[in-house]
């Protein structure tokens, strides 16, 4: 066992002279260094993602086929044309378009330039139920746990919210609306409980049960949304319509939805990268996600800090749905979120687990989710090419030898590559 | 006469580092050449070019006049060179003869396995070379020597006459080494050529014809044992002076630290591995428990930690009874623990040093704060600790699993050693280390001692165990056979109880010696 570390000699050890150089220049360190950087990975996953989107925008675009059969230059032309006019639907549909914008400034109207600005800040309200359940599976992965439950904790998070925001009356806005917020949580956090606690006393998996808890979640969600839930007066399963008083202000008039739930969601990304890398339950935590076996050793307590990582996994999730319900929609549907459970599975990878990572990679998916409408309004190109474009980001970053080799990365220094993943995979309670 | 091996210039670098540096090594017919090194220094990397695993950057192999590049072992396998590796490559559920054929079967003229052909040809080997080898038994229920007899009738089966031996003695019983030393001299005397790879001086010293040490990549000499001592070797290995005997001063031993009484564990199938055991560790002294491999050391050791809940029987810890009690209390009364595994229980292998040192103190003043840790402090516990610990480490945010052996285990020392402690456990707390950590690490433990610490010392290795224990308990199929005071005890008396034969009555003890 012991020997074969001499196959993979470390640059730590004294006795062995590190190899002779031609002296680098400055700039070719520089390259060297970038070279190396997982974050260069990173960056460029993200450009080949976004390109790679636009290519298949383009060959999937009848018109530029018909063009090709008229004239080769007329089809260049149109490719040209789809290719550009998908990224510039893309950005204005995210950022709001430069000449209203530019309009709206010189006309002085508030009204105006909050319309033209509107666009920007609905990519904000789409990125915070990113950030909030990406942040619930970071955590886990973190700790060594995989939540594949988030978005049954969703569900069961914008459940408890609208119970409290549509059966609570009376209430002043300072109390409700939090009060309707943290009865969210908690209902995320009891259903990230329940597989945290059946995983440290049973040792049966996480993955399989938060998959489980996700399917009572969807049933669940059903059965309250056509009972006890339902709003009487309409027809259709839908609850009733949280009490003004419940509601996450909004700090624009319409059509502007910003609300105060993106501040909420920052301040909980930092309040996350606190715990995890400043407390002492955040270190105990760590270290039960990178080697449980040494968790045990130093006296940590694996059970106390598994059932806590998934209630508080559950907790951020929740929150994710109580935010969506408060926030933005104010009453609750049966399809109400579209797989933010499933892409913040993306997220934490793509955010490599640590809270700001996450956020970036939050704003990322929100503002392109939001392009992505005005893509498919002004120039015809399918909203699924975005989910291309996703999956193709985490494939990339999933393996990053593709895009080392595609751009002649030297490999990195370290072995980067996602130790939290084969951490949140190896990790079992003993 | 000219060698059945030449290695000319062998250099081999790896990102960083050169692994071997023009490494020139002549194998004469029918010598045993130890290759003696410390861990790190190349010996494995330059096995490994031999045997086709690697391709070097530089240098030639000459194997019997004539040129060979091997670009896989099947290549080094058809040029006569044959390795047992250190950790055996056996299927336990098939038979010797199954096992030995395997990548090399005779078969009938009906396409099946011929069986009988290929254990008549192992029962020829076997009773050619003295190897007492059934080709029928089924490896599971042979013996480590045995299995290891069963790695060189594989070689020899495939004609090998050049064998290269992976620190062979590593999980045998000195009986068991000597057995194989006999068998190595058997074959040298019948002309096969054997390399043999070790960091042990005296097995060296006693049973090779030449002796050729490298370090850090290159060679430093060859000689023979006649002109050799334990102390040259030591510091050829090394690079400097080396004290190889462990000065200490008479135990003075005090109070009962640890008391341990009809202590029975089971393992997760609910097989009894420690039956029974009582003893005690008393303050100031160091109780060494020998005993070869998987006789229920580890067991032991995870139950007096609270890493394992015993079936029976009482442990306590000054006074305290710690039978089923958490490894956090147990940590809290005082006590230390060098795991056996440092990698798997005693570090968190991507936590930078400085996190490592603070492992099971994390929570205590000044690292902590309420629920908040304090980063200062912890970086000055960590600077402190490299400096007097001498840990070699381009700094203290340089995780542990970029260290060397030597210097992970000094960090879990360091931790260990750096807190108020009144027991140590020390489960092979050298294991894969180089001359210079032993040697460090061993006069740790004695400072320890001396102090006034309880020391249980956990270790297979019978010169460990001898060097520093005050008492020796042996330990063999789960229960302890024997304690005996250090001094006037002979290694040869250990050996024997270590196998399970009780010196008195040289009878054998009734447990036959567990498998892996």
């Amino acid at each position: 066992m012991t020997d074969n570390k001499e196959m993979t000699p470390k640059p730590a050890e004294g006795s062995v002279k590190p190899e002779k150089a031609a002296k680098p220049s400055a700039l070719n360190i520089f390259f060297e260094e970038v070279s190396r950087n997982s974050l260069t990975v990173t960056i460029l996953a993200i450009l080949t993602g976004l390109l790679l989107g636009g290519v298949v925008a383009v060959l999937t675009t009848e018109t530029v086929y018909s063009s090709f059969r008229t004239s080769f230059g007329l089809g260049f032309r149109e490719v040209f044309r789809v290719f550009g006019i998908t990224y510039s639907a893309l950005f204005t549909g995210s950022f709001g378009q430069p000449d209203v914008i530019r309009a709206a400034i010189a006309s002085g109207d508030w009204q105006q330039i909050n319309v033209a600005f509107s666009p920007f800040f609905e990519s904000l309200v789409q990125s915070t139920p990113y950030i909030l359940a990406g942040l619930a599976v970071a955590l886990g992965f973190r700790v060594g746990l995989f939540n594949i439950g988030a978005e049954g904790q969703i569900f069961v998070g914008a459940l408890a919210a609208v119970w409290a925001g549509t059966r609570i009356h009376g209430l002043p806005p300072l109390i409700h609306a939090p009060l309707a917020l943290l009865v969210g949580g908690l209902g995320g956090a009891i259903w990230g409980f329940i597989p945290g606690w059946l995983k440290a006393k049973t040792g049966a998996h996480e993955v399989i049960n938060t998959i489980m808890m996700n399917y009572i979640a969807f049933r669940l969600s059903e059965y309250l949304l056509t009972g006890f839930l339902k709003d009487p007066t309409k027809a259709h399963p839908i609850s009733a319509t949280v009490d003004t008083a419940a509601w996450l202000p909004r700090l624009f008039p319409s059509p502007n939805r910003f609300h105060i739930g993106f501040f909420i969601a920052l301040i909980l990304a930092y309040l996350v990268y606190l715990l995890l890398f400043k407390t002492t339950l955040g270190f105990q935590l760590r270290t039960v996600g990178l080697n449980p076996n040494a968790a045990r050793y130093a006296g940590m307590n694996i059970v106390k800090n598994t059932v806590l990582a998934m209630a508080l996994s559950g907790l951020l999730a929740g929150l994710a749905g109580a935010n969506e319900v408060l926030g933005v929609n104010r009453n609750l549907g049966v399809a109400f979120s579209s797989g933010y459970g499933f892409d913040s599975i993306a997220l934490a990878l793509l955010g490599n687990s640590h809270p700001l990572g996450v956020v970036l990679a939050s704003l990322l998916f929100g503002f392109l989710r939001n392009g992505a409408l005005r893509m498919q309004l002004q120039a015809g190109i399918p909203i699924d090419i975005i989910s291309i474009m996703q999956a193709a980001i985490l494939a990339f970053i999933a393996a990053p030898g593709i895009i080392r080799t595609i751009y002649r990365l030297k490999e990195p220094k370290e072995e980067s590559g996602s130790p939290l993943l084969t951490a949140a995979q190896k990790g079992q309670v003993q | 006469m000219t060698p059945v091996l030449e290695l000319r210039g062998i250099t081999k670098r790896f990102p960083g580092v050169v692994a071997n540096d023009h490494i020139d090594l002549k194998l004469e017919a029918g010598e045993i050449h130890a290759l003696l090194g410390e861990n790190g220094a190349g010996k494995t990397t330059l096995m490994n070019i031999l045997y086709g695993l690697y391709s070097p950057d530089e240098g030639e192999i000459i194997v019997k006049g004539k040129r060979l590049v091997p670009k896989s072992p099947s290549d080094a396998i058809a040029a006569g060179i044959g390795m047992v590796h250190q950790h055996f490559m056996l299927v336990p559920v098939f038979t010797v003869t199954e096992n030995v054929m395997l990548g090399d079967e005779y078969v009938t003229k009906g396409g099946l396995l011929d069986r009988k052909r290929a254990a008549a040809r192992i029962r020829e080997i076997s009773d050619k070379y003295n190897l007492f080898v059934d080709p029928d038994a089924y490896i599971k229920d042979t013996p480590v020597g045995i299995q290891q007899r069963v790695e060189i009738i594989k070689l020899l089966f495939r004609e090998a006459d050049i064998l290269i031996m992976d620190e062979p003695t590593a999980v045998l019983t000195p009986q068991e080494a000597n057995e194989l030393f006999k068998i190595m001299g058997n074959l040298s005397k019948m002309g096969k050529s054997i390399i043999f790879i070790t960091h042990k001086l005296r097995e060296v010293l006693e049973f090779s014809d030449r002796i050729t040490v490298i370090r850090g990549g290159k060679v430093v000499g060859t000689t023979t044992p006649a002109e050799a001592n334990q102390n040259l070797l030591a510091s050829m290995m090394v690079g400097r002076d080396i004290e190889l005997d462990v000065n200490k001063k008479p135990a003075h031993a005090g109070e009962k630290v640890l008391e341990v009484s009809g202590l029975t564990v089971a393992d997760a199938h609910n097989h009894l591995i420690v039956k029974g055991v009582s003893f005690d560790v008393c303050a100031g002294e160091i109780l060494g428990i020998a005993g070869v491999q998987g006789n229920g050391q580890t067991e032991l050791v995870r139950a007096i930690t609270g890493l394992m809940h015993p079936v029976d029987g009482k442990i306590s810890i000054l006074g305290q009874d710690t039978t089923r009690a958490a490894p956090k209390e147990i940590i809290e009364l005082g006590t230390a623990h060098i795991p056996e595994d440092r990698q798997k229980d005693g570090l968190v292998l991507p936590y930078p040093i400085m996190d490592n040192l603070v492992l099971n103190t994390f929570y205590k003043s000044p690292f902590a704060r309420g629920a908040m840790m304090q980063e200062q402090p912890i970086r000055e516990n960590a600077n402190q600790l490299v400096e007097r610990f001498d840990i070699r480490t381009p700094s203290i945010e340089t995780p542990v699993g970029s260290l060397s052996g030597g210097n992970q285990q000094k960090v879990i020392v360091a931790r260990e050693f750096s807190r108020p402690i009144k027991f140590l456990v020390a489960s092979q707390p050298t294991r894969g280390l180089d001359v210079g950590s032993i040697e460090y690490i061993h006069n740790r433990l004695i400072e320890k001692r001396d102090d006034g610490c309880a020391v249980l010392l956990v270790s297979t290795e019978l010169d460990e165990i001898m060097q520093l224990s005050d008492r020796i308990a042996v330990i063999f199929g789960g229960k302890i056979i024997k304690i005996l005071p250090a001094k006037g005890t002979t290694k040869e008396e250990i050996g024997l109880l270590m196998a399970g034969v009780d010196t008195e009555t040289q009878t054998p003890v009734s447990q036959p010696v567990p498998v892996g």
